[in-house]
């Protein structure tokens, strides 16, 4: 994992604001039309469940964490707070290399 | 290879020959459901990609609740050959081919593979169209040779077209059944002819469609849009075709047009002309549609 030593000790879940914007940014690009951070992706109208496994790609190689076992769950992937809430999370917990 | 890390003896494992789109699907599936997997192929650079792509596809599997919980991951070897990993003794539950569909590859691969493994062991084809009939002549022993279609991506279809060649046994038939129903699999068994039910009708279909764009009739976007708003098509036929791969849908077009001279199943020019310039589908980035990932990852 890539952390600069210097780094704030991580605010409360979901406090990673560039991580959101970043990923209204990435939706709106794949979809052409804006999101906010509370709606249901994969609700009506929204993207197919099959897009999830893009959004963990996305997330993995734009935010240096590793998503595996458990957390491989569409729940974790529903909103745009819930993946920014996954990545807060495991940017404290560094990876194990477990799992899988 | 395979020497270092096989675990023979105990437990149920799959040999799966081939490891591109469907080699590593099927390997993916087996896996996913904790069976032990031991792929082959003679390219190095896919074999080398491999890991990568089946943990792609499992963990696509998991994500979208397509696997059984609590369950380990089964553990993968790879090598350049079928004898490469039965080199230290290890035994199959059954060996799957889902090599290039060529028939005069897939003799050759069946012709070794009966040569090399037990009696009993089931063989299952994983051809899209060549008649398992024809397929058996190859072999040592037709009786264990079966058919068994499964779809892109494997882990997320639920149902298998197995085909029964004339010749095929009613114990391969039922160790068949037996590796489905642990693998989570519905199967539909039928009678062995050209394309077998699902690319009879499917692969002559995709064939129009693609002509439809060439003719300028409509875009790739607005056939599929009709043939899934209109007639309840999953992803539309062309989306169809990028996941399969537009060079083992000409592959397959061919065997059917050779073997019932259908002008239907003539791969058309436009067809012809995205393989030529490498526009694969999904596998290569680029088909009808482009893709953003997949073209690295599965
Ligand atoms: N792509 C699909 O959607 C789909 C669906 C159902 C069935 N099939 C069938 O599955 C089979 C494989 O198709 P695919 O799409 O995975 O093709 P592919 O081109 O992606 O992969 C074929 C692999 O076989 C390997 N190979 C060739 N000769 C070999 C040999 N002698 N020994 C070992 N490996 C060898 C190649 O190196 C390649 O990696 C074909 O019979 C195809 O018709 C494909």
């Amino acid at each position: 994992m890539t952390m600069s030593s210097d780094r704030a000790v991580p605010g409360p879940l979901g406090d990673e604001p560039d991580v959101e914007t970043g990923l209204l940014r990435f939706l709106e690009l794949r979809t052409g039309r804006a999101w906010s951070a509370d709606t249901d992706v994969f609700g009506s109208g929204g993207l197919s469940s099959l897009f999830a496994m893009e959004l963990v790609v996305h997330l993995e190689r734009t935010y240096g964490v590793s998503v595996r076992g458990a957390d491989l769950q569409m729940e974790n992937f529903r909103t745009v707070r819930r993946m920014t809430d996954l990545v807060a999370r495991l940017r404290r917990t560094p990876a194990d290399g477990t799992g899988g | 290879m395979a020497a270092e890390n096989a675990t023979p003896a105990t437990g149920r494992r799959l040999a799966v020959l081939g490891a591109g789109v469907m080699g590593t699907g099927i390997a993916a599936l087996a896996i996913g459901h904790g069976m032990a997997v031991s792929l082959a192929d003679l390219d190095r650079r896919r074999l080398d990609e491999a890991p990568a792509r089946i943990d792609h596809q499992v963990r696509t599997a998991r994500l979208m609740g397509a696997l059984p919980g609590g369950r380990e991951p089964g553990a993968l070897v790879t090598g350049l050959s079928l004898a490469d990993l039965m080199a230290d003794g290890t035994r199959f539950t059954a060996v799957v081919e889902a090599v290039t569909e060529d028939p005069d590859t897939k003799a050759k691969v069946l012709a070794d593979v009966s040569a090399l493994v037990a009696p009993g062991t089931p063989i299952i084809s994983n051809t899209s169209a060549i008649p398992i009939g024809e397929l058996a002549r190859a072999t040592a022993r037709p009786a264990e040779l079966v058919g068994t279609h499964f779809m892109n991506p494997p882990c997320l279809i639920g149902t298998v077209e197995v085909v029964r060649g004339a010749r095929t046994g009613e114990p391969t038939l039922d160790a068949l059944r037996a590796l489905l129903a642990e693998l989570g699999r519905e199967a539909v068994v039928v009678d062995d002819a050209p394309g077998f039910v699902t690319s009879r009708i499917l692969h002559p279909m995709i064939n129009d469609a693609a002509r439809v764009v060439a003719e300028g009739t409509a875009s790739a976007e607005s056939v599929d849009r009709l043939m899934q708003g209109c007639l309840g098509h999953p992803t539309g036929p062309l989306r169809t075709a990028d996941l399969i791969g537009i060079d083992n849908l000409v592959d397959s077009l061919r065997v059917l047009h050779d073997r019932t001279g259908d002008e239907g199943s003539r791969p058309c020019a436009l067809l012809l002309e995205m393989v030529a310039a490498g526009h694969l589908g999904r596998k290569s980035g680029r088909g009808f549609y482009t893709y953003e990932y997949e073209g690295d990852q599965a």
